[in-house]
């Protein structure tokens, strides 16, 4: 029996709808990557003209600063190795990626989270875009970004943005909600107004969960920056597609290795910050 | 003369939870009760017609069991909860006729809160928890520092300003509580159970110090309570509710010797315990006494610390000499007296340890201070006030 209705042209669709952005919003795109390409050069080279020695030194100094003993000589002694792997630009500009996607991620989620967090309505209307988001296959988002932005890093950015995103404005709606009814009703007691409350109540006590969603939208970027090497972002998820197209297990295991070192030093460093504020 | 002022008026207040009240006032109208309500049209209806007054400088004790409306009731004062119906006059203002910033403003000029679970803010410390209201007003900073160590010193917390609010104890929580709501210096103290959360004797300790407190404020109190004791303790009237409404209205001892209903009588129901109990039962230490070579500025002082009007005073074996008032501890100062002595009043009546409280009540119904109990020799053993003879009864 033959199945006769006819597919849906979704793709078609959506094909539609990116060409309609890409002509008319090119010159915002344009632009934006323009800016972005520039940073990620500024921050790379910025990096690179430290001696390596030096920078590990000054980095575990501050790991030691920021979280302690334990993590200091952590991050001296995972640094040291990816430099040993001769790893070193890669690990630079994996992270120099995250650290942008995140800063992009943050900015856009936290005001977000904010607004649906003291408006249900905005709220109903993100929450499945969140879902939406988040279910979708990482590098699906990939690909559109690439008439956008073109093949490269700022690609990659603007993917892993999007990806990236949802654990900040969901951890920020969650720890502005469950702030206790009780302190809300004493803060309105005394007559405070909104903007008050919100900036002396309910994000100074949201901060532990904001941190938390920032957490975790560290190690989704770094996760979609190594797929973004797909489509030439290059850094440590290059090694690895590299290591893959040429069969070199052992050349993909040690990109590998970077990456893991690279997620634990940035989820323990941002979970001892994010500990001080409880 | 003046007239007392009614600081809070409430009228015909009616609180119904639900999407649809409306149809929950046609059936109150109509007579029916609070449950049948629920059962018909699952609207619960919070308050029923509610209305009384708050005299300005009194405590208004408001009491009843867990969902009498208690809670809901001290909220539509300053419009937490919006009521269905009715309206709440501070003032002559009608709260419920004001825009939002109107209403915000007269919440920052007039109300302290005081809560059940304290509703302290646990990333401030004890300082800046009480110096809120005054931030919310925009005092400057060392304004409000001033304003706030004051309250803190009244409650007795001073030098626990620096602290977390996790490193107090639950009375002392409750103090800081209660200087966030004095800081702003409110006509209005709003207290729903502020008590209710601290074991006995910390509970005790602090009725007596805001009673204490009040003698020298002289604030209007609108004090929730489940405790019939507690509301005999600190009230100047008591509003007794059941289901959403007012039942009875009056003062410790109407309230005790005739109840309204029977509802009211099951409260306060009790055997004659005035034929049981004895002074000695009921009474408390002396918290403070004076020495017949004390001065007499000393003498004023201590009372002065205790918030007392007068101090017994006796020998250093305990023995009752008299009493010293302060007005007489200040014209002896003017008298230049180096001490006491001469001006004690020792015609005071008192009564001994196993005394029946029947006596006693009769005693204390013609005095102002409180009455002496000492022992077969003549020796100062405690005090017996008021309030404690009205919560022996209530017991
Ligand atoms: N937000 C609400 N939604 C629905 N019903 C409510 C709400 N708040 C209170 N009620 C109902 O209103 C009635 C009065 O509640 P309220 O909290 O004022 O009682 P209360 O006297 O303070 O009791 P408690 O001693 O337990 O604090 C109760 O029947 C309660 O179920
Ligand atoms: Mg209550």
């Amino acid at each position: 029996m033959n199945i006769t209705i006819p597919k849906l042209p979704l793709d078609k669709l959506i094909v539609a709808l990116l060409d309609m952005l890409t002509t008319n919003f090119a010159f915002i795109t344009k632009a934006l990557s323009n800016i972005t390409g520039i940073a990620i050069d500024f921050i790379v080279n910025g990096l690179m003209l430290f001696p390596p020695l030096l920078l590990i030194l000054i980095l575990a100094g501050l790991g030691w600063w920021l979280a302690g003993r334990k993590i200091g000589i952590m991050a001296l002694v995972g640094l040291a190795l990816l430099w040993n792997l001769r790893l070193w630009q890669s690990s630079i500009e994996t992270v120099t990626l995250v650290i942008l996607a995140t800063c992009a991620a943050v900015a856009l989620g936290l005001p977000l989270g904010i607004l649906a967090a003291l408006f249900p309505r905005f709220k109903k209307i993100i929450m499945p875009i969140l879902d939406f988001m988040q279910t979708m296959p990482a590098f699906v988002y990939l690909i559109p970004a690439i008439p956008f932005f073109g093949l490269g890093p700022v690609s990659a950015i603007f993917a892993t943005v999007i990806f990236a995103m949802p654990p900040t404005i969901r951890l920020t709606i969650l720890g502005i909600i469950k702030v206790p009814e009780e302190l809300i009703e004493a803060a309105d007691s005394f007559g405070c107004n909104k903007k008050q409350k919100l900036l002396k109540i309910q994000l100074p006590l949201a901060i532990p969960t904001i941190m938390a969603g920032i957490n975790q939208t560290i190690m989704l970027a770094l996760s979609m920056v190594v797929i973004a090497a797909m489509i030439g972002a290059g850094g440590l998820g290059g090694e690895v597609w590299k290591a893959i197209q040429r069969l070199q297990p052992g050349m993909g295991f040690e990109a590998g290795i970077a990456i893991v070192i690279l997620a634990m030093l940035l989820d323990r460093i941002t979970q001892k910050i994010g500990q001080k504020y409880k | 003369m003046d007239e007392i002022k009614d600081k809070i008026k409430i009228k015909n207040v009616t609180k119904v939870f639900g999407k649809h009240p409306e149809k929950a006032l046609k059936l109150l109208d109509e007579g029916m009760s609070k449950d049948e309500i629920f059962q018909k049209t699952g609207q619960a209806v919070g308050l029923n017609n509610v209305n009384f007054n708050v005299r300005e400088g009194e405590i208004l004790v408001v009491m009843g069991l867990s969902g009498s409306g208690k809670s809901t009731l001290i909220r539509c004062v300053n419009r937490l909860i919006e009521p269905t119906a009715g309206s709440t006059i501070i003032d002559d203002v009608d709260v419920n006729k004001l825009t939002i910033d109107e209403l915000r403003n007269l919440r920052r000029r007039k109300f302290g809160m005081v809560f059940q679970n304290f509703g302290l803010f646990p990333h401030r410390t004890v300082l800046a928890n009480t110096e809120f209201g005054l931030e919310i007003q925009n005092v400057d900073p060392a304004e409000r520092q001033k304003k706030a160590m004051d309250a803190l010193n009244l409650v007795g917390l001073e030098g626990w300003e620096d602290a977390d609010i996790a490193q107090l104890s639950g009375g002392m929580q409750q103090r800081v509580g209660l200087a966030r709501a004095l800081a702003v210096d409110p006509d209005i103290l709003l207290m729903d159970e502020a008590f209710s959360a601290l074991d006995p004797m910390i509970r005790r300790d602090m009725q007596h110090e805001l009673i204490t407190l009040q003698e020298r404020m002289k604030k209007t109190i609108l004090f929730v309570s489940h405790d019939l004791d507690e509301a005999l303790k600190i009230g100047d009237r008591i509003v007794l509710m059941k289901d959403g409404r007012v039942i009875q209205i009056g003062t410790g001892e109407e309230i005790l010797t005739n109840p309204s209903t029977e509802y009211v009588k099951r409260f306060v129901e009790s055997v004659d315990r005035t034929q049981l109990l004895t002074a000695k039962s009921i009474m408390n230490k002396a918290r403070a006494v004076g020495y017949p070579k004390d001065g007499p500025r000393t003498v004023l002082r201590r009372m002065r610390d205790e918030g007392l009007s007068s101090l017994y005073v006796v020998q250093r074996d305990y023995t009752l000499l008299g009493i010293v008032t302060a007005d007489a501890a200040k014209k002896a100062i003017d008298d230049n007296k180096n001490t006491i002595a001469d001006i004690i009043d020792k015609d005071i009546p008192h009564v001994k340890g196993d005394e029946l409280l029947s006596v006693v009540i009769t005693i204390l119904a013609e005095r102002q201070l409180a009455l002496p109990v000492v022992d077969e020799n003549e020796k100062l053993l405690g005090v017996v006030v008021k309030g404690s003879v009205l919560s022996a009864l209530a017991e």
